[in-house]
């Protein structure tokens, strides 16, 4: 008698499972799959930071090379280089001498790395930005095969940016193939 | 042959303590893969006689990377980004006990609106942090179809919490003294659609895994917890609640504003793997409780303190437990007045929790033991920190 209630409950146990999965297998599909279809939320991804420009000159950046942003960031992703000044006495040389942000006189970067290898995208470059100069991309799709790819120069994105007026995704296809 | 096989598995450190055994039956056994690309699992050394366990050891250590000494390398700031990397199913209320500790430090008055989306998103978070351990626990017992529901319902909190944070595992959203940026004008009405969505599936849930016979024999009457032993472990969270003690953080020393909501604290007296099973299947519904008042109740106002870019908190210490998905959770910070932490000290629940399982699982079968395992909800980026 307990073996055929044992038995009982088991195949009550199958049935409410095979309903279960079986209303399921009719239902609408749900996975997004990925190569052929893309999911349509990323406007609200934080990806890596980029340059904002400018209201009235969308090719230059807000950024006023305080250096700030590379001081807060938990990784050292930032790599901006401004023209160091001249010592006294000395003639300037031509190409300036590179060295990091912040330098004296210099008020725009001549170079923004950002080496999205090392960055953790936690957002602390862009709280702690006192121009409100950077900004979070939403791209997700970025694929590289070497290192040197993904140190993104946000200054010719920017520039990009704005003679597009479309964000451009980088790398572009043809370094990935390289 | 034998002896090949034999000191190849004891050719370590942690398995030397492991001899072969005075019978044919008896078996060393080391269970779980190790490989740096395999990130978060457990390696288990046991003592088999046929099929039954006579002694298991876990080892740790594989996945350590110095969050406690990583603080003291940086800002207090720049730490943040780190406790989503501890535990990343509950990265929130990392989150939080690091930043709250530091606020109580500083003596930052944290604005009433961040307060409220703190709860809303940590809950949020320890509902898909249980369902992960739903699905992957049947997936240990050898169900595969609940994980695929489970994280369809997930990726709906993870979308919601994306709209909010930026992004889907690592937040880094609660930082010293608020929250990173407000929540989206539809956080609302997602959040009650999602509500109501998980009320619907759960008993689905119910009639697909819990009331199914083959899970009840996996979990009824394995692995009995008893309260003392429990205690003396320092176990916590919905193990200690699946032993009959009623402990939660949120309930017995209230932080942020817990203690301004409704919500059950669920507990079974059992002790076995299945009442941890239930508590933190009854979790999941007071989550939803308690995202649904507070969504209904949020209050209008900044969501930040104003913290100096150049943060530098007075010499003391303090600390802040958080009810994680997985236990009590303390972080404990000492300045020295200065820019970086002197010392910060993460009390992970997952760490007491697997230490039971060299007790309970002395004497079951293989089998059982990972019932046992999957029962205790490790996160071993938690333990080994």
């Amino acid at each position: 008698m307990k073996r055929i209630k044992k038995a009982f409950t088991g195949l009550k146990s199958l049935a409410v499972g095979l309903g279960v999965t079986g209303r399921a297998f009719y239902a609408k599909n749900v996975t997004v799959i990925y190569p052929k279809e893309e999911v349509d939320n990323l406007a609200s991804y934080r990806g890596h930071v980029e340059l904002v420009g400018k209201e009235d000159a969308p090719d230059v950046p807000k950024c006023v090379a305080c250096g700030s942003c590379a001081k807060a960031c938990p990784s050292n992703a930032f790599t901006i280089l401004c023209p160091v000044p001249p010592k006294e006495g000395e003639a300037a040389s031509d190409p300036p001498v590179m060295g990091p942000a912040p330098q004296r006189g210099a008020k725009t970067p001549s170079k923004f790395i950002l080496d999205f290898s090392l960055c953790s995208l936690c957002g602390q470059c862009v709280k702690t930005c006192p121009t409100k100069g950077l900004r979070f991309s939403n791209d997700p799709y970025l694929v590289s095969f070497t290192r040197e790819d993904l140190k993104l120069d946000l200054l010719a994105r920017l520039h990009s940016q704005a003679a597009n007026s479309q964000p451009v995704p980088v790398p572009d296809t043809e370094s990935v193939d390289k | 042959m034998h002896d090949a096989f034999d000191s190849a598995i004891r050719g370590d450190l942690s398995s030397a303590r492991f001899e072969p055994g005075p019978t044919e039956d008896k078996l060393i056994l080391s269970m779980g893969p190790q490989h740096p690309s395999t990130h978060g699992v457990l390696r288990i050394m046991l003592e088999l006689e046929g099929e039954y366990i006579l002694r298991a050891e876990p080892i740790l250590g594989y996945i350590h990377r110095m969050h406690e000494w990583m603080a003291e390398q940086k800002t207090y700031l720049q730490f943040i980004p780190n406790m989503g990397r501890v535990d990343y199913l509950h990265a929130m209320a990392w989150n939080w006990a690091y930043a709250g500790a530091v606020e109580r430090l500083a003596g930052i008055e944290v604005p009433e609106r961040a307060e409220y989306i703190r709860v809303a998103v940590t809950e949020l978070n320890r509902i898909s942090s249980h369902l992960v351990w739903w699905g992957a626990y049947l997936l240990d017992l050898g169900a595969f179809t609940p994980i695929l529901y489970a994280f369809d319902d997930r990726e709906q909190i993870l979308d919601i919490l994306q709209s909010a944070t930026g992004s889907r595992l690592t937040y880094s959203y609660i930082t010293i003294g608020g929250v990173y940026d407000d929540v989206p004008d539809d956080f609302r009405e997602r959040c009650i659609e999602f509500v109501n969505r998980l009320r619907s599936r759960l008993p689905m849930y119910r009639d697909l895994v819990t009331d199914n016979v083959i899970l009840r024999g996996r979990c009824e009457g394995i692995g009995v917890l008893p309260v003392d032993m429990a205690r003396r472990y320092g176990a916590t969270g919905p193990v200690l609640r699946g032993s009959g003690v009623a402990s939660d953080v949120r309930r017995c020393e209230p932080y942020g504003v817990y203690d301004r909501f409704e919500f059950r604290v669920p507990t079974y007296p059992e002790g076995d793997a299945m009442a941890r099973y239930k508590v933190r299947l009854d979790e999941l519904e007071a989550s939803c409780d308690i995202v649904e008042q507070v969504v209904s109740s949020l209050p209008e106002g900044p969501v930040t303190a104003k913290v100096s870019r150049v943060f530098k908190p007075p010499k003391g210490e303090a600390c802040m437990a958080v009810e994680g998905a997985r236990g009590k959770i303390l972080v404990h910070v000492r300045s020295d007045g200065g820019l970086k932490p002197y010392r910060v000290k993460l009390r992970a629940p997952g760490f007491s929790n697997m230490s039971l399982f060299s007790e309970l699982a002395q004497g079951v079968l293989l089998a059982d033991a990972v019932s046992i395992l999957g029962s205790l909800d490790l996160v071993i980026p938690e333990i080994d920190r």
